[in-house]
Parts: C-alpha cells; structure tokens; sequence
C-alpha cells in the first residue's frame, strides 16, 4: 500500500515516526505551515520556521524514503496577532521556491475581520502564483465557518478545483462536495474524524475528490492512521484500487496542480552511519 | 560528474556538461534565465558608473529582499523544477507525477542527479548576474537548502566580485553549524580550502567524518592535512571514543590519518613524519 499523507505537521514529530511511517507505506507527505502550539510574537520567527520547512525537514524525511513538501501561509489564530501579520508582505518570496506546493493551512479560526483579510489575500496569492490552496476549516461552529470559507472562496479568483477543504465530517462534507472543492478528512485518536467513520463517509460520498491525512502534530495524534484508514477500507470490501485512490492518486493530482511535486527525490532509507547517525551529527 | 564540475571548472565548461543533460524545453529556460541575468549585471554596472561622477551614493539595504523580485531571482528560486535529467523528461510528462520510482521500488537509487542539474544552473546563474557579497548573503539567508547549497558551490566563482577576500566565509561557517549533509558537502569546496584558518578547517573535516560526508568532497585534503598534527590527534582521539564505544570507526578516518602522516613539504622531510597511526593505514587507501 503507498501512502501519501497530505497533511502532516512532522516538524513536531520525531525519527521514529518517520521509520513507522515508511514501514507502514508512506512515501510522500506535505507538512502545511501552521500554529506552533505556542505563539510567535515576530515575522522573523514565522521565515526560521518557513526555512525548516525549505531546508531541514526534506532532509530529515528524505534520511527515511519519503518525499517531503509543503504549504506556506499565516495561519488563521496568528492572522489575528498584528505583530504576526507582516508575514502575509513576505509570502511571495517564499511561495516561489520549488517545494512548496500551495498555499496554506488558511482559512477561518474565530471568524473575525482580521482573519476574512488574511484568507481572502492569501487566495489571490495563490491564484496569484499557480498554487492550489489547502484551507483548514474551523474546529469551532464548524459548519457555519465552512459556508462563510466557501462564499470567500467564490469570490476568489482562485477556482474551487484548486481549493481542498480540510477537517471535513458528517456535518459539512455535503456542502463541501457541492462547493467542487476537493476534500480533506483528518483522522485523529479522540477528536476530528475515526477510521470507521471514514469508512462510512466514504461509502455514501464515494472516492471521488476524497483526501484523507493525519494532521498529526504536537498534541495527541497518529501519524499512521492514513495506513488504518486503508486497512479500514480493505476490510470493508473496497479494493485496492481504490484505495489507492484515496490514499496515494488524490493527493497526487491535487499537489500535482502546481507543477512542482517530485516523487523521484528520496533515495530508500540508507543503513545510518553506523551508530552515529547523520541526523544528529553524531551529537 | 557535475558535481566536481560544479566545485570550481570554468562555467563555459560547466554550462556545456548541463546542458547536454537537458532537454530541448530546460535548455530554453537555462537560455533565456542566463540571459536575464546577464541583463541584470549589465544594469547594475551602468548604474553604478552613472553614479559614480554623481553625489554621494545614497545608501541602500541590499540584505533586504524586495518585492517583486528580479526576474533572475525568480529563476533562481525555481531551478529545481526546470532542470530535469532529459532521459526523464522525454519518458514522464512531468505535470502527472503519478509513477513515483519510490513506490515501485524504492531500493533504486535517484535519478541521474537531479540535484546536481539544479545545483550547476544556479551556479551558473550567480556567475552570470555577478552576485557579489551582499547578493550572495542574502539568497542564502533566504534560501531553501538546495539554493544555500549552490550559494556555496557558487563562491569560488565568485571570489572576484564577493570582496573583501574571504568576505563570504560567515556562510560557510553557517552550513558547517548544520547538520543538513548536503550543505556541510557544499560547504567544503575550494573557498574554505582558501578561507578557512586551521581550527576551523579541522572541525570541518571531523564534521564531515562525523556526518557520513565522504572524505572526497573536502577539497585540497591531502593538502592541508598534510603534517597536521593536531588533526591527527582529533581523528585517533575520535577513532579511540568509537573504539570505546564498540562502534567502527570510519574507513574514511584512516585515510585522512595517512594524510596527516605525510611530510609537509616545506619542512625537513623526517621532522613530520613521526605522527603515530593508531589505526591500520592499510586497512583503506
């Protein structure tokens, strides 16, 4: 089974995760710029964090066999601290760069003015720049904040072929679909989506634009639910065709509507130096 | 191949040996790319010399990127997806990336080199638009990986226009600070061979030793090993903390130990050569 999570935070992850993941499938990953847990308070520790997603984190993924890319943007919670927002001025010369394949997580937190100004440059950014846009939809007053991030992106001069809408469930993955955007569902351990659910989802709304991730990141997550998902939907009668679909194809055409996915980047895992390894420089 | 190209031949030769490997498309792209670049230098210098006769120059932050970037810049920034291998190109629409080599099988080695393609067009790049010290800091501050790593590969190109001599070093002491071995690679080459003083030079070898950077990409080794020392106390002292350890030491490490063993030519031939090999010299040569 190749695996290719569209969504994963892995800067918060550590090496184990990444030799689990490859033994599980996984092969590609796209890690969106997001909320650290703790609040930046200055643009220059938003462009550190950028350069790790450029630099340091495709190597440590690429030390195991897996393509890494990325999303770029201010996300939602920081769109609203104005000692964060100078970031949005120096995105361009950061969404140029050849690993970065859209734009994002953007999109709603708290539906507030502040954040409607971030999401709606950040999509012309994109449309802007020939990337598709992943929007995070939000945790709180879910489907209210799902109908108020689609009015945003028809008015977008980005199409919502180019759109995935991200954190779906049962209560807004109808008017998702109606919206023509493509579809994210995160599987988490207690909160966002289950594999079953998954399942279930998947049997009434078919393969179609369906993406599924892990969005694991520094709170209680998984990152191998993308590989149970796909046990989940064997076991369920699916083929492996279609899982294939969900977990590897999808994702591929999304990303790949930027021009700028490489999956022939990542030589199998070598044997570390024995015992001291090159990810630590032997410290 | 590009690699070493990349690390110090004349770019008329270099620019040849990339573009044999491109296709039709990319070869386009490095045409007119070289060409912006050449126009950008060109307008540089004119302005410059407008200048010259005129008042005081006002000065001017050239560490801070602006916004829209110059062209080259842009190009710069997107090498990576414009220099493929031919071969591939002609065989894989590059715009459906949807037969991964990895998934297939992902014991097979990479492609031929994409990286080396991308590394020798920016480096090509750089020489064409005449980067100097303030152009150089600042993409590499604001570079990906793969453009830092050309950044380095650039410099001893550019040792004309980066000025003060040596004046680009702090880069280089930024990538051997990582542990990204691409970068400590790169970081390696024929401008911290001149650059670097003795200190920093061999905690670059032992970084290099310590992080599986093979001990060939270190430019004029056997050189500046030579008669050293002090280097070879740190290698017998690392291969001692392995041994310690119960872990192997690397091959690589006897080889440089052999180097430091060599007379130094200037002085008398039986003064230097006296350094102690711990370790079996003949084990790799």
């Amino acid at each position: 089974m190749r695996i290719f999570d569209p969504h994963i935070h892995m800067t918060s992850r550590t090496t184990d995760d990444y030799e689990a993941m490859y033994a599980a499938g996984v092969r590609a990953v796209v890690e969106p710029s997001f909320w650290l847990g703790q609040p930046r308070t200055s643009p220059a520790s938003f462009f550190d964090y950028f350069d790790a997603l450029l630099g340091w984190e495709p190597f440590r993924a690429s030390q195991y066999g897996i393509a890494h890319h990325c999303t770029l943007a201010l996300n939602p919670k920081e769109a609203n601290d104005s000692r964060c927002t100078p970031v949005l001025d120096a995105l361009p010369r950061y969404l140029v760069k050849d690993s970065v394949v859209a734009v994002g997580e953007i999109g709603y937190d708290s539906m507030t003015p502040a954040e409607d100004t971030a999401l709606a440059a950040q999509l012309q950014l994109a449309a802007d720049h020939g990337l598709p846009a992943l929007v995070h939809t939000p945790h709180r007053d879910k489907l209210a904040g799902l109908h108020r991030t689609i009015d945003v992106i028809r008015e977008s001069n980005l199409p919502p072929d180019r759109v995935l809408l991200d954190h779906l469930n049962e209560t807004t993955v109808k008017a998702a679909t109606d919206s023509g955007c493509w579809l994210g569902f995160s599987i988490y351990p207690d909160t966002k989506m289950d594999e079953d659910r998954m399942v279930a989802v998947i049997k009434d709304h078919g393969t179609g634009k369906v993406l599924v991730n892990s969005a694991a990141d520094w709170g209680k997550s998984d990152p191998l639910k993308t590989r149970k998902v796909g046990d989940a939907l064997l076991a369920a009668g699916f083929t492996e065709d279609d899982v294939d679909q969900v977990l590897w194809r999808n994702p591929v055409a999304f990303y790949g509507l930027s021009g700028r996915l490489r999956l022939d980047v990542p030589d199998a895992p070598e044997p570390l130096h024995e015992g001291n390894s090159i990810l630590r420089g032997g410290e | 191949m590009l690699t070493e190209l990349t690390n110090g031949a004349p770019p008329s030769a270099l620019q040849a040996a990339l573009e044999e490997q491109l296709s039709g498309a990319d070869r386009a792209w490095l045409h007119e790319a070289l060409a912006e670049a050449e126009a950008e230098a060109e307008a540089e210098a004119a302005e410059a010399r407008a200048k010259a006769g005129a008042e005081v120059p006002e000065p001017v932050d050239r560490n801070r990127a602006q916004w829209p970037l110059p062209t080259w810049e842009i190009r710069f920034a997107e090498a990576g997806r414009h220099c493929h291998p031919a071969r591939r190109t002609a065989q894989e629409d590059p715009s459906t990336p949807s037969t991964p080599a990895t998934a297939a099988a992902p014991c097979t080695p990479a492609a031929p080199d994409a990286q080396d393609l991308a590394d020798a067009a920016r480096v090509l790049l750089l020489h064409a638009v005449r980067a100097d010290l303030d152009t150089t800091t600042r993409l590499y501050s604001h570079g990906t990986a793969a453009e830092r790593r050309a950044v380095l590969l650039a410099l001893p190109h550019l040792s004309a226009v980066t000025t003060p001599a040596g004046s680009a070093l702090p880069l280089v002491e930024d990538a051997l600070r990582t542990n990204d071995t691409r970068l400590v690679a790169a970081a390696v080459g024929p401008y911290a061979t001149q650059h670097l003083d003795q200190h920093a030079w061999r905690h670059a070898v032992l970084k290099c030793l310590f992080t599986g950077v093979p001990a060939d990409a270190i430019d004029g080794l056997s050189r500046r090993a030579r008669a050293d020392s002090e280097l070879a106390r740190m290698l017998r002292d690392y291969a001692a903390e392995r041994t310690a350890a119960g872990r192997p030491v690397p091959d690589d490490l006897h080889r440089v130990l052999v180097l430091t063993a060599l007379p130094d030519p200037a002085a008398r031939p039986d003064t230097t050569a006296r350094v102690e090999i711990t370790a079996d010299p003949t084990e790799e040569s």
